[in-house]
């Protein structure tokens, strides 16, 4: 997929012009933040849950090779097979080496957000193969060549009136007068439409939220039903997920799906959550003839051994995007690559490098939203600092952003001076403003009187008005002393 | 509510560079108010900056050095207070973690455990229950109270400043719509990400209006100046104050950001 990243603060500018998007945006508090609030509340032990799920987590990537063994032996014992990917180019690859071993033209998928990662679409449309989006939000994205803004929500960019323009253009076999405006209508349509190549694909590939090393099962939870058709009706299935989502037991999946659907659409359970397990076996009604798991690593084991192993703790539900007000501001797609909000920020420099995204743990208030709604408890805003500071040690912050800091910590570490500084600065601003009180525009700080005046400060320091209390007090005290 | 006596805990004020440059009124609000709490307040003058601006842009060594200088300045007291969720935040969670597993750990944990926001100080550290008579007898006028980030979600300030003001007879507290919500100024933010910054705070604004009080409170000046400049630049009547001016009864100076007629 296309890095973008660089250009978030124009992406930023362009998204906040963008009134569909900003009407489609707004939905976002009264929806999947205020049921996902709901659905806390009715959940007393849903805190405790979540130290629950944290601990967890963090046992199983302390032994994640251990667990990662057993699930590839399991899946072998099954019937299925590991591939294991490094990269991206890898895991692709594997990926299409299957397609091509099956002969395949046609392929469905399920929602996948690693699939997005490693540019699978491309890639299989690039050597002739139809691919289709069996999602309806990634329908909708692939009928209009985007990529997704949310990791759950992959079209909450869009509003329902754009999406009924689409349609009416893209189906345009169908009836002019049909009425397309409820969303059951949309998901009815598209149903219709994906039902034919259902049944027709020869190859069915789906992401997991979560492989169980116990039984070498992987899960996907969604709500429209169309992981299971996608993964049970062609013959062969292909599963594209990374190494972090391996958990060791069928009950510590069931704990995280507790979590997992309420922090993301605030439902207890999403509609359908289905686990697989192997190919075919006998007797079986249904299912595919041939199984397989494609492994990607990209960056996670070194994420691993480093200071930002929480980040893998993630089990994307979407929850901190939600809940992020610069993601609230601006959408998924200015973030600029697969994985938008804060855990993007946390994760994406891990991925493709902080050079690539130095731009997103930047974008940050620090304002612990996403921390204090996260699941599994990960410390974004500390793990966004941890990549602040590997730029500041690299020197990738323009020079003169890196003078000035010093300039001032070096004033900061010397009180005499920095209170000199302060009480000329301060008399000299109020001076400057006069009566007005404030700036319109100010220096070295346009970036903030582009948008807001800037108060002006009261003319003495603090210290000035401590030492001037002080001498008044002290002095009828030493006077009342003397003999 | 107890006299200062020799006995009186002795509270360091960290004054925050913010309120010593800007607003000093803010400063000597919190020291009316913490010695109305019965303590002894003394103002070091080796502080300066709790180390923030390094911290947040990745300059751990500058930040360090500011925070080994700080935790000197206040080893003779009692309690370390600060006017301030996003600095008192600073002092109290971060500087452990700057220290951690280094020898400087021990000295650093046991300074934050001294530290203190100014509500947080009042309330639950000294039980104060009601604003004393004094300071507040003649305010009238309704309020709205935006929750700053650091302070409510690192140090759990939420109720500590509401119970304080409802205590003031002529004080209407009315709640805004998501005064939880970040107001979008977040330090360097502000400058670096100036028109995602603007979009948060245009939000915050809207919300600030809608409550139709005659001020807007909050225990940071580092988002009441960003509040107050868009409110001014909107030409919204809003008045803007540190929560700690209100409590104090000191009210004399203008509002942040108002002209001084």
């Amino acid at each position: 997929m296309k890095v973008t990243v660089h250009d978030f603060k124009s992406n930023a500018r362009s998204a906040l012009a963008d009134t569909q998007l900003q009407e489609a945006l707004s939905g976002l508090p009264t929806g999947l933040v205020a049921q996902r609030a709901a659905a806390r509340s009715r959940l007393p032990e849903f805190e405790d849950l979540r130290d629950y799920g944290r601990d967890l987590r963090n046992h199983t990537l302390e032994h994640l090779d251990v667990y990662l063994e057993r699930y590839e032996d399991q899946v072998r014992q099954a019937g299925g097979h590991v591939h294991w990917a490094k990269t991206p180019a890898e895991a692709c690859d594997a990926i299409l080496k299957i397609c091509k071993d099956a002969d395949a033209r046609l392929v469905t998928k399920g929602k996948s957000m690693v699939s997005e990662e490693i540019g699978l679409n491309d890639k299989l449309e690039a050597e002739g193969l139809e691919v289709v989006e069996t999602d309806l939000g990634e329908y909708i994205l692939q009928i209009r060549h985007e990529t997704p803004s949310h990791i759950i929500a992959p079209a909450i960019h869009l509003t329902q009136s754009q999406v009924e323009q689409d349609f009416r253009r893209e189906h345009d076999h169908l009836a002019k007068d049909r009425k397309l405006v409820e969303p059951a209508e949309l998901v009815d349509e598209a149903r219709q439409i994906l039902r034919e190549k259902f049944v027709n694909a020869d190859v069915g590939i789906t992401g997991a939220n979560f492989l169980i090393a116990e039984t070498g099962s992987s899960i996907i939870v969604t709500n429209e039903g169309n992981g299971d058709l996608t993964q049970s009706l062609a013959k062969t299935h292909i599963v594209i997920t990374a190494i972090d989502k391996v958990v060791p037991t069928l009950d510590d999946a069931s704990a995280l799906l507790r979590l997992l659907a309420r922090s993301a659409t605030g439902q207890e359970f999403t509609s359908y959550t289905t686990f697989s397990t192997g190919p075919r076996r006998a007797g079986d009604p249904d299912g595919p003839e041939n199984y397989h798991v494609v492994l990607l690593d990209n960056g996670r084991s070194e994420l691993l051994g480093s200071e930002f192993r929480e980040v893998l703790r993630c089990i994307r539900c979407g929850a901190c995007m939600n809940h992020c007000p610069v993601y609230n501001a601006v959408g998924g797609h200015a973030y600029g690559w697969v994985y938008p909000g804060p855990i993007g920020a946390a994760l994406n420099p891990g991925l493709i490098g902080i050079d690539e995204a130095g731009n997103l743990p930047n974008a940050s208030t620090f304002c612990g939203r996403c921390e204090s709604v996260c699941p599994m408890r990960i410390p974004l805003p500390k793990l966004m600092r941890q990549w602040r500071e590997i730029e500041f040690e690299k020197g990738n912050p323009p020079l003169f952003v890196r003078m000035a800091l010093r300039g001032w910590a070096s004033m900061a570490n010397w009180p005499w001076a920095y209170h000199l500084f302060a009480r000329i600065m301060s008399r000299a601003m109020k001076l400057a403003a006069g009566r007005k009180g404030a700036f319109s525009w100010l220096p070295l700080a346009t970036g903030w009187t582009k948008h807001r005046d800037f108060p002006a400060p009261q003319g003495k320091t603090f210290q000035d008005l401590w030492a001037e209390r002080q001498r008044a007090t002290i002095k009828p005290a030493t006077q009342g002393e003397t003999p | 509510m107890p006299e200062p006596t020799n006995k009186s805990p002795r509270v360091g004020l960290f004054v925050t560079c913010l309120v010593d440059m800007f607003r000093p009124s803010v400063g000597m609000a919190a020291v009316k108010l913490i010695e109305a709490s019965g303590c002894d307040v003394v103002v070091p003058t080796a502080q300066t900056c709790c180390g923030q601006p390094a911290y947040n842009s990745g300059d751990r060594k500058d930040t360090k050095a500011i925070a080994r200088q700080t935790i000197a300045a206040f080893e003779d007291v009692d309690y370390v207070v600060a006017p301030s969720g996003s600095c008192a935040g600073m002092l109290k969670s971060h500087y452990p973690r700057l220290f951690a597993e280094t020898p400087e750990a021990e000295k650093a944990n046991a300074f934050a455990g001294r530290v203190h926001e100014l509500m947080q100080f009042l309330v639950d550290v000294r039980g104060m229950q009601i604003v004393p008579d004094a300071f507040a007898n003649d305010f009238k006028g309704s309020v709205t109270y935006h929750d700053s980030c650091s302070g409510l979600r690192e140090l759990g300030i939420k109720e500590q400043p509401r119970k304080l003001l409802t205590s003031i007879k002529g004080l209407q507290l009315k709640e805004m719509s998501d005064c939880e919500i970040c107001c979008g100024f977040g330090g360097t933010f502000s400058v670096k990400f100036s028109d995602i910054s603007n979009a948060m705070v245009e939000k915050k604004t809207a919300n600030i209006a809608a409550a139709e009080t005659d001020l807007i409170l909050a225990g940071d000046l580092g988002c009441l100046m960003n509040m107050a400049g868009k409110l001014r630049r909107q030409g919204r009547k809003v008045a803007c104050r540190h929560v700690a001016e209100v409590l104090a009864g000191e009210l004399e100076d203008p509002p942040i950001g108002a002209p001084n007629d």
